[in-house]
C-alpha cells in the first residue's frame, strides 16, 4: 500500500519583489532530490484517473514511477511516447483542469504535481540534448504543415516518427508562434522553445521561416505544383480583437498580440541593444481576464510601467485567465479592476493616450457560455489616469489561411470548419487543428489537435482512408 | 538566402539593393512589399518592391537611410545577407485598363511607382508621369519613369533640376487642362505628400490610389500595429492595404501613429552613430 504524503513539495521561486523586474523564469523547478520527493506521493493507481484529463494521454503514472525509480532515460522515453513538447507543457498546460484535477490523492489531500514532474524530466533530456528516437524507413509521402505553433510542431513531429516528409511553413522569423511571440519569457524561456523546435527538426522535419501561406503560396499551390500528399493548417487565432470604442487609434493603445510580439519576440525588454522599442507607460491599463491579459500586465510591469492594472468586465470567479497565473500577478502588484469597462479612450491633441473612461458592470443572467452576463450600471462612469492601454480582449483566425484555399469551409465565428476528431476540413487532403478551428485556446489542445490530425493523415497517406472519404 | 547581388547609391542617402529571393521574386506583383530585418537583434521594417526579376530570383529595394535600421542597412555591401526577409506582403496594385492615368512619385515614392507605372503601361494604358524630390541629388530613375511613360513632368523644390514646384502643381494643372480624360491618379511618397496630392484630386473627383506607409511588426494581419482609418473605418495597412482611396484616409492620425517612437528612434540612431564610429 503506497505511503500517502498529503502535501506537494514546495517549488523554488523567485521573490515577487525581485522578479517583477526581471524576465527570468519564475518557477525555478525541482532538483532531483525533490522530483523524487514529489514522485513518491504518486500512489500508482491501477485505474488511473489522471491520464483521461491529458489531451495528449500521457502514461502519467508510468514517466513518474520511473523517476521514483532514478531511471530518468526511462521517464523520457515514457514521457516522449506521448508528448513531443514536453518542457513546454510541463510549465504552461493548466494541470489544475487537467491531469491533477483527476487526481486521485487530490480527492483528499494536494494532487500530484504532474506538471512540475514532467517539466523536470522534459529539462533533464533537453540539458542532455534531447534523445531521438529510431526513426522509420521513409514512406515517400510529404505533408505540408502551415504553423509552427504548438499544433504545426506535434503535427510534424508524429508524422515524421512515422517517417512521412515534413516541411513546415512559419511566417514569422523564429518558430513557436504563440510560444515564441505570446507567452513571456518569465513563464516559457524563449531559449526552452528553441531547444523543443530543435528537437522537431532533429527528427527531419523541414522548418521554413519567413513563408507566408496564402501569399508567397498558396494551399491549393502545395497540393499542386509542388506536389504535397497532404496540408495541415495550424495558422493559429492570430488577428487581434479590438473593441470598437472611440480613441482606441491613439498613440499608446497596443493588441496585447503586438504588446507581447514587440516585448518577447523582438526583446524589446532589451532596447536599445535590440531595435525593437515599445511604449512602457507610467499608469499601463490591460483590459481583458485571460492568461494573455496577465501576460501583458505582467510584462508591463517587467518594462518599468509605475502601475499595471487589469480592467475586466465580470469578476473573479468568471476570469478565464489560469489561477497560478492571476496569483503571480496579484503577487508581482497587478491591480485589479473587476466588473468594469472601458466606454472611451481620451486623447490628447497630439494623439496620445490622456486616459480613459469606464462604467462600471454588475453581474446579471449567464449567457451561453454559462458565465454571468455583465450589464452596465447606468450612471456609474469614471476616469482612469492611464497613459497605455493593452487590448487583450481574445483573439480570432486570421483569415489569410483561406486565400488560395479553395473550397476551405469557413464557421459563421470565422474559425476554419473541420471535424474535431479526426481535424479533416472540408477540403480534401487539409486538416486544421488548434486554434484555427477552436478559435484562441490553450497549447494543450492544440498539441491534441496536432496528435489526432497526424493520425489520421497517416491513415490517409497509407491509403486506409482516400478522398472519397471526404463526404 | 537573402543575399545582397548588388548595391547602388541613387543619391546621397536613398540607396539600391538587389536581393536574392527566388520564392519572393516569383511571385510579387507591383504594390507589394516585403518585411526584412537587418540582423538578429534587429526591429521588422517594411519596404515597398521596387523591381523584380522572375527567372534570375531576385527583388529590388530602394530605401532612404532616415534612422537606425535604414542606416545600418546602408552598410551592408555585396556578398551580406539580411537576416530575414518575407514577402510578397500586402495587397498589389489593382491593374486594369483605366484609360489615361497619372502616377505621381515623390522623394523615394519615385521607386515603388516605377512597377506601378510599368504594369499599367502594359495593360494599355497612356500613363502621365510626375516625379518629385526636395533637390537634384534626391531624384532618381528619371530614365526608368521615361521609359514606361507617355509623358513626364520632372520637378524639384529648389528648382535646381526640372521645374521649381511641389508635385502638387503640375497635378493640379493635369487635372485642370484634361481632367476629364483622367480616369486615375496614383501618388506614393512621404505621407504629407500623398496628403496634399489627395487634396489636390479631390475636388476634380478623380479616384486617387495612395500607398500607406505606418510603422509594421509582423506585416500578416497578427498585430494591429499599423492600423489606419479610411472611411471612418479601422483598417490594417499590411493585409486592407498597403494601398488605399486617399480621399478616404485619416492622414492626420495616419502621421500621428508615425511619430509614436521618436523618442526611441532619435536613441537608436545616436547610438548606432557612436558605437559605428569606435
Amino acid at each position: 500500500m503506497a505511503k500517502v504524503i498529503p502535501n506537494r513539495v514546495e517549488m523554488p521561486r523567485q521573490k515577487p519583489e525581485v522578479r517583477r523586474h526581471n524576465f527570468n523564469e519564475v518557477a525555478v523547478g525541482f532538483d532531483m532530490e525533490l522530483a523524487q520527493a514529489e514522485a513518491e506521493r504518486c500512489l500508482q493507481c491501477k485505474k488511473p484517473r489522471c491520464i483521461e484529463g491529458c489531451p495528449v494521454m500521457i502514461d502519467i503514472p508510468g514517466f513518474i514511477l520511473k523517476v521514483q525509480e532514478g531511471d530518468m532515460a526511462g521517464a523520457v522515453e515514457v514521457l516522449k511516447a506521448s508528448n513531443s513538447l514536453p518542457a513546454i507543457c510541463g510549465r504552461v498546460c493548466p494541470q489544475e483542469t487537467q491531469c491533477e484535477e483527476l487526481c486521485v490523492l487530490g480527492k483528499k489531500h494536494e494532487p500530484v504535481a504532474i506538471g512540475r514532474l514532467e517539466r523536470f524530466v522534459a529539462d533533464w533530456d533537453l540539458a542532455r540534448g534531447a534523445t531521438i528516437p529510431e526513426l522509420p524507413p521513409p514512406t515517400g509521402k510529404r505533408v505540408a504543415v502551415i504553423g509552427s505553433g504548438p499544433a504545426g510542431l506535434t503535427c510534424a513531429a508524429d508524422l515524421a516518427k512515422m517517417g512521412h516528409e515534413v516541411t513546415i511553413f512559419e511566417s514569422l522569423h523564429k518558430a513557436g508562434g504563440v510560444l515564441m511571440y505570446g507567452i513571456p519569457e518569465f513563464r516559457l524561456p524563449k531559449a526552452i522553445v528553441e531547444a523543443e523546435v530543435d528537437y522537431v527538426r532533429k527528427l527531419g522535419v523541414d522548418i521554413r521561416l519567413n513563408s507566408i501561406i496564402g501569399r508567397l503560396f498558396t494551399v491549393d499551390e502545395l497540393l499542386g505544383e509542388q506536389g504535397y500528399n497532404a496540408v495541415f493548417l495550424g495558422t493559429g487565432a492570430g488577428l487581434p480583437l479590438f473593441m470598437g470604442i472611440p480613441g482606441e487609434n491613439c498613440n499608446g493603445v497596443y493588441s496585447a498580440n503586438e504588446f507581447l510580439t514587440r516585448t518577447n519576440l523582438m526583446k524589446a525588454y532589451l532596447f536599445p541593444e535590440y531595435d525593437t522599442p515599445i511604449k512602457i507607460g507610467r499608469q499601463v491599463a490591460v483590459v481583458g481576464g485571460g492568461n494573455v491579459a496577465m501576460d501583458s500586465a505582467r510584462c508591463a510591469l517587467r518594462l518599468g510601467a509605475g502601475e499595471a492594472t487589469i480592467v475586466y468586465r465580470r469578476s473573479w470567479e468568471e476570469m478565464p485567465a489560469r489561477a497560478e497565473e492571476v496569483e503571480n500577478a496579484e503577487a508581482e502588484g497587478v491591480i485589479f479592476k473587476l466588473l468594469t469597462n472601458p466606454v472611451e479612450i481620451y486623447g490628447d491633441e497630439k494623439g496620445w493616450v490622456s486616459g480613459m473612461r469606464c462604467i462600471r458592470m454588475e453581474l446579471g443572467e449567464p449567457d451561453e457560455s454559462g458565465r454571468r452576463r455583465p450589464v452596465p450600471i447606468e450612471g456609474s462612469e469614471f476616469d482612469m489616469d492611464v497613459d497605455v492601454v493593452v487590448m487583450a480582449i481574445g483573439t480570432s483566425p486570421n483569415p489569410m489561411v483561406f486565400t488560395g484555399t479553395e473550397g476551405l469551409g469557413r464557421t459563421r465565428w470565422g474559425t476554419v470548419a473541420a471535424d474535431e476528431e479526426t481535424g479533416r476540413t472540408t477540403k480534401p487532403q487539409v486538416w486544421a487543428g488548434g486554434d484555427v478551428l477552436t478559435g484562441a485556446a490553450t497549447v494543450i489542445s492544440a498539441m491534441g489537435a496536432g496528435k489526432r490530425a497526424a493520425a489520421d493523415i497517416d491513415r490517409f497517406l497509407r491509403g486506409e482512408i482516400t478522398v472519397e472519404d471526404w463526404a | 538566402m537573402y543575399e545582397i547581388l548588388a548595391k547602388e547609391d541613387l543619391a546621397p542617402i536613398t540607396k539600391l539593393l538587389v536581393i536574392e529571393a527566388p520564392d519572393v521574386a516569383r511571385k510579387v506583383r507591383a504594390g507589394q512589399f516585403v518585411i526584412i530585418r537587418v540582423s538578429e537583434e534587429g526591429e521588422r521594417i517594411p519596404l515597398t518592391i521596387a523591381d523584380y526579376d522572375r527567372q534570375a530570383g531576385n527583388i529590388t529595394i530602394v530605401f532612404q537611410e532616415a534612422g537606425k535600421t535604414t542606416t545600418h542597412l546602408g552598410t551592408l555591401g555585396v556578398g551580406d545577407r539580411l537576416a530575414s526577409l518575407t514577402g510578397p506582403l500586402g495587397n498589389p496594385t489593382e491593374i486594369e485598363h483605366y484609360g489615361t492615368v497619372v502616377c505621381v512619385g515623390g522623394g523615394v515614392g519615385i521607386a515603388p511607382i516605377y512597377p506601378i507605372a510599368r504594369d499599367l503601361k502594359e495593360a494599355g494604358n497612356r500613363i502621365i508621369s510626375i516625379i518629385g524630390a526636395r533637390n537634384r541629388e534626391l531624384l532618381f530613375w528619371e530614365d526608368r519613369i521615361r521609359f514606361v511613360s507617355d509623358e513626364v513632368i520632372v520637378c524639384t523644390d529648389d528648382g535646381s533640376y526640372g521645374r521649381k514646384a511641389l508635385v502638387t502643381e503640375p497635378l493640379k494643372e493635369v487635372l485642370e487642362e484634361r481632367g476629364h480624360e483622367i480616369e486615375r491618379v496614383w501618388a506614393i511618397g512621404p505621407a504629407i505628400m500623398m496628403k496634399f496630392c489627395s487634396l489636390t484630386t479631390k475636388p476634380f473627383g478623380v479616384k486617387t490610389i495612395v500607398s500607406l506607409n505606418p510603422i509594421m511588426v509582423d506585416g500578416t494581419g497578427m498585430c494591429g500595429c499599423c492600423r489606419v482609418e479610411v472611411d471612418g473605418k479601422t483598417r490594417f495597412a499590411c493585409v486592407h492595404g498597403p494601398e488605399f482611396d486617399g480621399h478616404l484616409v485619416d492622414w492626420d492620425l495616419l502621421m500621428a501613429r508615425q511619430r509614436i517612437y521618436l523618442d526611441e528612434e532619435k536613441r537608436a540612431l545616436e547610438r548606432w552613430l557612436r558605437t559605428s564610429d569606435e
